[in-house]
Order: C-alpha cells, then structure tokens, then sequence
C-alpha cells in the first residue's frame, strides 16, 4: 500500500490532462508548483528544525526577477538566462537572511524570519521596484529556446503542467537524495540534537546556513514558474499570509519526509478551493480547519492512519 | 529642519513609540511566562479599534466606550486563555505559530462579518479636537498629545504592578523562571490567566485610544503584531523595559525614517534589528522582568 499509492497518484498526474479540463489542469499545475515550495520549506522545518515563517519572500524575489529581467510586461524574458538570475537571487537572499537569522533559534528564529520577510515585502510594496504596491503584468511568458526550435512553450497549458510535473517529479528526486546523503543525515542530527553534533565537531551554524540557502533557492524555483503561470507579480506573493500558507501546506500533509509537503499542497489548495466557492468568508471555515488539524493530527494527514491507531488502542507503554 | 517642526517628529515618535509598547509588552510577557507564541496578538489590537468604533456610536461618547471596552477585553482575554490557549502550552512553537495563525483568520472573518471590510474613522471627543499652536505656523491635534499621555500612565500603572505587587512579583519571577514558580506552589492557571486577560486589555486599549487619530482597516493588526515582533526581539524576549526601550527606538527610527528616506522607511527597523542580532542576538535587556 505504501509503494502503490505514490504510483497511483503518479499515474492520476501524468493522465490528468487527458480526462480533465483546462481549469483542472490550470489548477494541477499550480498545486504542482506550491508543492515544490512546500517541499522545500519541509527541507527547513520537517528534517532540520527550522521553523522559519519568512519563506516567502525568497518565492517573491523569484517571481519578482521574472518580470524585472524582460524588457517590458510584452516582450519575454529567456529561461536559459531569467531562471538561473532567479534562483541565484533568492539563493543570495536566503544566504544573507541566514547568516543573520541563524545566530538565533526557537521562538526567535520564528519571529525574526517573519521580520526580515516583512522587510524584504516592503521594499517592493513602498518603492517603485516592480510596480509598487499594484505589481507588474506579464504578458509573455519566458521562451525555452534551443537554437531556433521551441523546446517547451509555456503559454499552453498542457505543455506547462507537464514541464511542472518533471520539476516536482525532479526537485522530488533532488531532495531524497540530499536527504539520504551525509549532509541530510547532519541536518537531521541537528534536529534531534545540536549541542550533540558540535560535540561531534559539526559546524552546525554553517550545515544550518547550507540547509537555509538550498530552501531558498528551490522556493525560488517554485516562485519562478508561479510567475510564469500567474502572468503577473504583486507584493501579495512574498507576504507573510504566504509564507504562513507554505507552512500550513507542510504540516498539514507531515513533516520530513517530503511526500507530505506534496499531500499537504493538494490538500491545502483544493481546501481553499471548495471552502471559497461555498461563502465569501471563507476564511473562517480556513481558520477554523487549521485548528482542528492541528489540534488534532499533529503529524499531519501522512500519518493520520497512525493517529487513528494510537488513538484505538493506546500504547501500552504510555 | 525648523524646530517646529522637529518638535511635532518627536512627538508622534513617542506616541507611535508607546502605542507599540502598549502592544508588544502584552506579546512579550506572554511569551515569557507561559512560553506561547501568540501571532494572534495584534488581532487584539484591531478588535481594540473595531471595538471603539462600535461603541463610541452606540455610547456617542469615546471615553465611555474605551473604558466599557476595556472590561470587555480583559473578559475576552480570560476567556480566550481559558477556552483555547491553556491548550497551547505543551504543544511546540510551530503548533503554536499555526494555531494562532488559524484564530487570526477566525477574528478577522467575524470582524468582517460583524462591522465589515470598510475602512472607518472614529470622531476625537469634541473638547479635545482643537489644535495647539506649535512656533509661528505649525499646530499639533490636542487628542494626539492625550493618546502619549494616557499611554504615559497606563504604561506607569503596568510598572508599578509589576515592581510593587505581590501579583507583580509572581509575574516576574514567572518569567525568569517558570519551572520554579510551579514547583513554588503559585496558582499557575489563575497567574496565566490573569497575565493574558492583561495583555489583551493592553492590546485593545492601545487600538482604542489610537483609533482616532489613525482609521480603523481591516488587517491594521497583523501590520503591528508584524512591528511588535522587532521591538520584541530588540528588547529580549520576556523584558518589560526592554520592550519600553525597544518600543521608543522604532518609533523615532520610523518615523524620522519617514522624513528623510520616504519610500525607504519601511525597511529601516529591519536594518536596525538586524544590526541588534549581530550585536546582541538575544536583544538588550534579556531576562529582566522590570
């Protein structure tokens, strides 16, 4: 069961776009792209201990560099030279807010984040960079150019939601690996135990700014495409309803293990979808399934069934 | 700049200064004693201004509607602790963050349900709407010379409880070490309760007396909840005159941010906590009550 469900569910993405609609697979695409932001948030909170509630403005800055690197809102930028400035953007960014926030931990980490996001939020919010307060429109999306020949155009929408399952599928693959090797299984002991791995001659501060820096990165990755399928920026996308939304994604599915960033995205969006086409103020319905959720599945919906279990049968031990 | 002028900075400076106190001194002895992170906080503040909107139509006097608001909210902050944050004290900062973070989505859907997405003004009490003349041609409103006054007192009143009281002393020693003041057979439930009833009634004052002086918007308190995090940061988590020191800094740093940088004020007070974590990266005055 456990090796089938993933399968089946990759099975359902890749045969999304033949049985469903264009506002289906619109939607996949965009939960495809939350998902790998949600992983790489997971990266931070789930396997290092991080909890940062600022994750959003790397996301931002990515979207933001899509629209500053074209040469108007009508002429397209090009991947091959637009996505590598966004990630090294946000990789910079999440370098220089890491060596800062990580001289912190615990309850101040998780304020100081959010502080700096905010800061990050302002500058494009206060001043004329990239519209100011009313974002930018793009009307063309990036070209993916080999030579003459178009390799993906990513204003069809099929075409775009499968590039974003190769991204997920990819990102996916990525962090298992940065997950199984030595630098995963460091980030983890510092999550068990700090004072233990310095002990064991770890720079921990410098594992940590690794970790933050790689997050920020691949949530500039995701931020990039957000960008592309959005076909506009607004300061909204780096603000700290979205980094708390990231964060709601990835506890809602289960923390570490990366399938339930995945869950907890499709989860959250689809959530949102139905409770907003129920009543204007859905937020209430939102605010009160967090607490619920939290209150009741900590570990989120990946290890709900266990929940269920222990909460049949207790442990005998407990 | 015209001494005037300079003069009229210092003043909102201190105004907006104290107003943030206000806020962040409820934030950060929550956090202090029952270890809670509570986003939730500035909801306080924007229920504080909702409220004085409401009541100050229904009473047509501003005075009677902060003190009936008050009562209101220290009962609201018993209650809250009660029904939901008493929950909140075992579970980890990332639960907290979220759960707090769903009950900001509650408050501010039933204030939009209640009084609705519009953006209000709350009339100053007609003796106190005049100006006072500053130098030849400046003038400053009388009501903003009374909101720093009453934050003045208020923020006296918060000092002495917590110097001279016996409820004061529990307070501080609970919050430089609440193993030992459970272990010292302190009611504890009754201390937290009282704690956080005070600081939402610090909270919602703060959103009261200012409403006149700025409107009332939806999402006004996540702006200064966002706001109370530096000050909080900056005067180290659980200090009470760390966040009074903190508070002033940011209120002259913004504001007088505002008349040179413009555009670029908004980022200043970042800059300056993030030249406090390389200095001090657990704020100035950690682990002193008072």
């Amino acid at each position: 069961m456990r090796r089938v469900l993933p399968l089946l569910a990759l099975l359902a993405l890749a045969a999304l776009p033949a049985i469903a609609g264009k506002f289906y697979v619109e939607l996949v695409a965009k939960i495809m792209i939350m998902a790998v932001f949600a992983m790489s948030l997971d990266l931070l909170v789930g396997v290092t201990g991080l909890v940062s509630l600022g994750h959003a403005a790397f996301f931002g800055l990515a979207s933001y560099v899509v629209a500053l690197a074209a040469p108007d809102s009508y002429t397209a930028a090009n991947l091959w030279t637009s996505l590598p400035l966004a990630i090294a953007a946000s990789a910079l960014l999440a370098f220089a807010i890491g060596a800062l926030v990580l001289r912190t931990r615990g309850v101040y980490f998780i304020m100081v984040t959010l502080a700096f996001s905010q800061m990050v939020y302002f500058v494009f919010h206060d001043t004329k960079i990239g519209g100011g307060s009313d974002g930018t429109y793009l009307y063309a999306k990036p070209e993916a150019k080999l030579g003459d020949w178009t390799l993906v155009d990513f204003g069809d929408s099929t075409q775009f939601y499968y590039t974003m399952l190769g991204l997920l599928i990819l990102t996916f693959a990525f962090l298992r690996l940065v997950l199984a090797s030595r630098f995963g299984h460091a980030l983890a002991g510092i999550r068990s135990n700090e004072q233990r791995m310095r002990a064991l001659g770890f720079n921990t501060y410098a594992y940590k700014l690794a970790a933050f820096t790689l997050a920020g990165a691949i949530a500039g990755l995701a931020g990039y495409f957000a960008a592309v399928q959005f076909g506009f920026v607004n300061p909204e996308m780096l603000s700290w309803h979205q980094s708390a939304n990231v964060l709601l994604m990835v506890i809602l599915g289960g923390l570490g293990n990366l399938f339930g960033a995945i869950v907890g995205a499709f989860a959250f969006i689809l959530l949102q979808d139905l409770f907003s086409s129920l009543t204007k103020h859905w937020l209430l319905l939102m605010g009160g399934f967090v607490i619920l959720v939290v209150m009741l599945l900590p570990g989120g919906l990946t290890r709900a069934g266990e929940a269920w279990r222990t909460w049949r049968m207790p442990a005998r031990d407990a | 700049m015209d001494v005037s002028i300079l003069l009229i900075q210092i003043l909102n400076s201190v105004q907006y200064g104290l107003l943030l106190f206000l806020v962040a001194s409820g934030l950060t002895l929550i956090f202090g004693i029952m270890g809670v992170i509570n986003l939730a906080h500035g909801s306080f503040y924007m229920l504080g201004a909702y409220a004085a909107f409401t009541l100050s139509a229904l009473t047509g006097n501003l005075f009677i509607a902060i003190a009936l608001g008050v009562v209101l909210a220290v009962a609201f902050g018993y209650l809250l602790e009660w029904v939901f944050f008493s929950f909140l004290y075992r579970r980890d900062h990332l639960q907290q963050v979220l759960l707090t973070y769903g009950l900001i989505l509650i408050f501010e859907e039933l204030r939009s349900i209640v009084v609705g997405d519009d953006v209000h003004g709350v009339a100053a009490p007609a003796a106190l709407a005049g100006s006072i003349p500053l130098g030849t041609t400046m003038t400053y409103p009388v009501y903003n010379l009374l909101i720093s006054a009453a934050c003045l007192v208020v923020a006296a009143l918060l000092f002495g409880l917590l110097r001279y009281t016996r409820l004061g002393m529990m307070i501080r020693a609970g919050a430089s070490n609440r193993e030992m003041v459970r272990s010292l057979g302190i009611d504890i439930e009754f201390l937290f309760r009282v704690v956080f009833a005070l600081g939402v009634a610090l909270a919602a004052f703060a959103g009261m007396i200012s409403a006149p002086a700025s409107s009332v918007y939806p999402g006004m308190g996540n702006q200064v909840l966002i706001i109370c995090f530096v000050v909080v940061v900056i005067g180290g988590i659980g200090s009470v005159p760390g966040a009074l020191v903190a508070a002033l800094l940011i209120g002259f740093v913004d504001t007088f941010g505002k008349v040179f940088l413009a555009d670029y004020a908004g980022i200043l007070i970042y800059l300056l906590m993030a030249v406090i974590l390389v200095w001090r990266p657990e704020g100035l005055f950690r682990e002193s009550a008072v």
